[in-house]
């Protein structure tokens, strides 16, 4: 099993014209996602992705035509936050925005709508999921590369993007796969946190470990270790913090990797990770020996 | 992109928030001509104060009063005498001095934890909100804003009775609350602050007393200026070096730090993890750069000027995960950047993920230094810093 994506996904891409749109689509059907119909307002009626994929002008048409219950949203900045309140209204319960650079006030309003639907929004500005299975039978949304995956049953959850592939690479080439692959998105304001992902892993029985990727800002590591210290006493799980080296009151690229004050600290992330049963690596490719030593072993 | 105070206060101010009167000068005669018309306007001082985006500038002696024209005039050349924190004072803001019977602490801010605009009050104003957080964390009263309707009147009401407002005072302080929710929103603000909301004396009201915004700090978010042109047009090109500006433009996150290993890498996590290996490894590095995703090769030849711009610099750490990225463009960039560059470093290249093979081969014909892992590179780039073989 898996969490959030899986075999049960019928996939709508919001945006699946544009150019990333269209080539992450052909990659993600390529990997085995189920991809049921495309968005992109004024080319209703059209085909997409070699003809396979029908297009909608709005997000309910495709819905009622074609069963979508997952989207994945690859809209440009400006148009992102309406996009994801649009797919909220339209039903879809699992919604994955992939836009990096979406205004944070946009944010405040799409998210109180995608709660008041009961849907779970995934990013913004995050790489996606992917539920590892053979090239083909496998279910990845986004732009994670499907390369680095390997099917098993390690749970990963991460703020980053491409640390995310160079610690599930890590893993992968030491013959540890995964459950899911979840990247939440490296934004102030995400839909999913990490306390959240984690619950998601706890009640998915395929999941046996834990690999946590947080970054310096904000406290959802440390509220993520307090949940886990409670609630994940029976998984091996093992963390990695990025920014131990960065100075403060600066931003680190990532819109929410900001260390201010006393908060949001590497060292703090990292204490409150250890006090919560955590191992936390000093480098993604410590994570496989890391995973061993918490109790972790192959299926 | 933080606002200058006088910007701050000239936003609130548009949205209708009393804000004192004041002007910016950016001439010692320009601090007198508006001193000249404050003291005749009634005000007993005018207070002078540099317009720098850093804190501190009381300590800094950045701000000060004057009683008369002439005061304020020989004021005013001192503090644009000043540079503070490394920045040099090329404006001053002239304001009478208010005569402050208490001072309140009110902010509006995103809030990661609610996921909202949350807004924060305490009745002990002028101290640092971080520090009351500390000492006093009772203190601070704070209300969540309705995620579409801004802050309701009800809930600035609530933040206003319990830091002790009544009466007329409660009234303003119910607009001036809503009002700030409002700028945040309409501005695109991720904070907007007033420290201190001064209590000042006001006869002719029926309480006695009135509220005015003596100091505001407002940054706007990165993502939304694009859609605020007027905002865009305050930019302080001044205290922004040429270098920043330059990978602003061209999408380049790029922070100076102090070291003498250069970095480019694509995505902030990863850029981070590179330079906590560099650290790791005994090296230190001399920046943080993400060339962001899918980047091209222009975009990787620009990344390499703004890094070699550093004359500290002594050795590059090139380190690239493809995924919509694609590693070949990364080393079509490096290779382009090489022929136009003025100065040469070593450097050790570490290309995986999308098109890794296509670039390996790009980059064995063009004699670079490579690594496989991201820790053997960290330590090549260590080696090759302190002036040994990669």
């Amino acid at each position: 099993m898996s969490i959030l994506v899986g075999p049960q996904t019928r996939l709508v891409v919001q945006g699946l014209t544009g150019r990333e749109g269209a080539f992450h689509a052909a990659q993600m059907a390529a990997y085995g996602t189920t991809i049921v119909a495309g968005v992109t307002p004024g080319r209703g009626g059209e085909r997409a992705l070699d003809d396979r994929v029908p297009m909608f002008d709005t997000v309910v048409d495709a819905v009622r035509e074609t069963g979508a219950n997952t989207s994945c949203i690859f809209v440009p900045a400006a148009g992102a936050g309406d996009a994801i309140a649009e797919a909220a209204e339209a039903g879809i319960k699992v919604i994955f925005c992939i836009t990096e650079g979406i205004p944070v006030h946009d944010m405040v309003g799409a998210l109180a709508i995608v709660r008041a639907h009961g849907a779970q929004l995934i990013g913004p500005n995050c790489p996606g999921a992917t539920s590892p299975g053979a090239i083909g039978s496998g279910t990845k949304i986004g732009i994670i590369p499907a390369s680095i995956h390997l099917p098993g049953d390690v749970g990963v959850v991460s703020r980053s993007g491409t640390l995310t592939y160079e610690a599930v690479q890590s893993m992968t080439d030491a013959g540890i796969g995964q459950s899911t692959c979840l990247g939440i998105g490296g934004d102030p304001i995400i839909g999913t946190t990490f306390r959240e992902a984690l619950e998601l892993f706890a009640a998915d029985t395929a999941t046996r470990a834990i690999v946590l990727i947080g970054e310096i800002g904000g406290s959802a590591e440390e509220e993520a270790a307090a949940w886990a210290a409670v609630h994940l006493k029976h998984l091996p799980r093992v963390a990695f913090i990025a920014g131990r080296a960065a100075p403060e009151g600066r931003r680190m690229g990532h819109a929410g990797a900001i260390v201010s004050g006393a908060s949001g600290r590497a060292a703090d992330k990292i204490a409150a990770l250890e006090a919560a049963g955590f191992k936390v690596a000093g480098s993604p490719t410590e994570l496989p020996r890391l995973l061993a030593e918490a109790g972790y072993t192959k299926a | 992109m933080k606002l200058h105070e006088a910007e701050a206060r000239e936003l609130l101010r548009r949205a209708g928030l009393p804000v004192p009167d004041g002007e910016v000068a950016t001439t010692p005669a320009a601090a007198r001509a508006t001193a000249e018309r404050l003291f005749a306007d009634g005000a007993a001082q005018v207070v002078i104060k540099a317009q720098v985006l850093v804190g501190g500038r009381g300590k800094a002696g950045g701000v000060k009063l004057a009683a008369n024209a002439d005061e304020a005039e020989k004021t005013a050349v001192q503090i644009l005498a000043l540079t503070i924190k490394d920045l040099p004072v090329r404006r001053v803001l002239v304001a009478p001095a208010a005569d402050i019977v208490r001072e309140i602490y009110l902010s509006a801010l995103i809030d990661r934890s609610s996921r909202g605009i949350l807004l924060m009050a305490s009745a002990a104003g002028g101290m640092e909100i971080e520090e009351v957080a500390a000492k006093d964390p009772g203190a601070i009263i704070r209300e969540i804003a309705h995620p579409h309707a801004g802050l309701l009147p009800f809930q600035a009401r609530r933040l206003g009775l319990r830091i002790g407002a009544r009466g007329e005072l409660l009234k303003q302080f119910v607009a001036i609350a809503t009002g700030l929710v409002r700028v945040a929103r309409e501005s695109d603000a991720d904070l907007v602050e007033v420290n201190p909301l001064a209590v000042v004396p006001a006869p002719e009201l029926p309480g006695g007393e009135r509220l005015v915004c003596l100091d505001a700090k407002v940054t706007i978010d990165d993502s939304a200026l694009e859609r605020h042109p007027e905002l865009e047009a305050w930019r302080d090109e001044d205290s922004e070096d040429p270098i920043d500006r330059e990978a602003r433009e061209m999408g380049i996150a790029y922070i100076r730090l102090d070291g003498s290993i250069g970095c480019m890498v694509n995505g902030a996590g990863l850029a981070m993890t590179t330079l906590d290996l560099v650290t790791r490894a005994g090296g230190t590095p001399a920046n943080f750069l993400d060339i962001g995703g899918g980047a091209r090769a222009d975009k990787v030849a620009a990344a390499m000027r703004i890094i070699l711009a550093d004359k500290g610099v002594k050795a590059i750490l090139v380190n690239i995960f493809g995924g919509i990225t694609r590693g070949d463009e990364v080393a079509r960039g490096l290779i382009e950047a090489r022929g136009q560059q003025e100065r040469t470093v070593p450097m050790v290249v570490r290309i995986v993920g999308t098109n890794a093979r296509e670039a390996a081969d790009l980059l064995t014909a063009g004699g670079f230094a490579t690594a496989s892992s991201l820790d053997e590179a960290a330590e090549k780039a260590v080696a090759l810093a302190a002036g040994g073989a990669a």
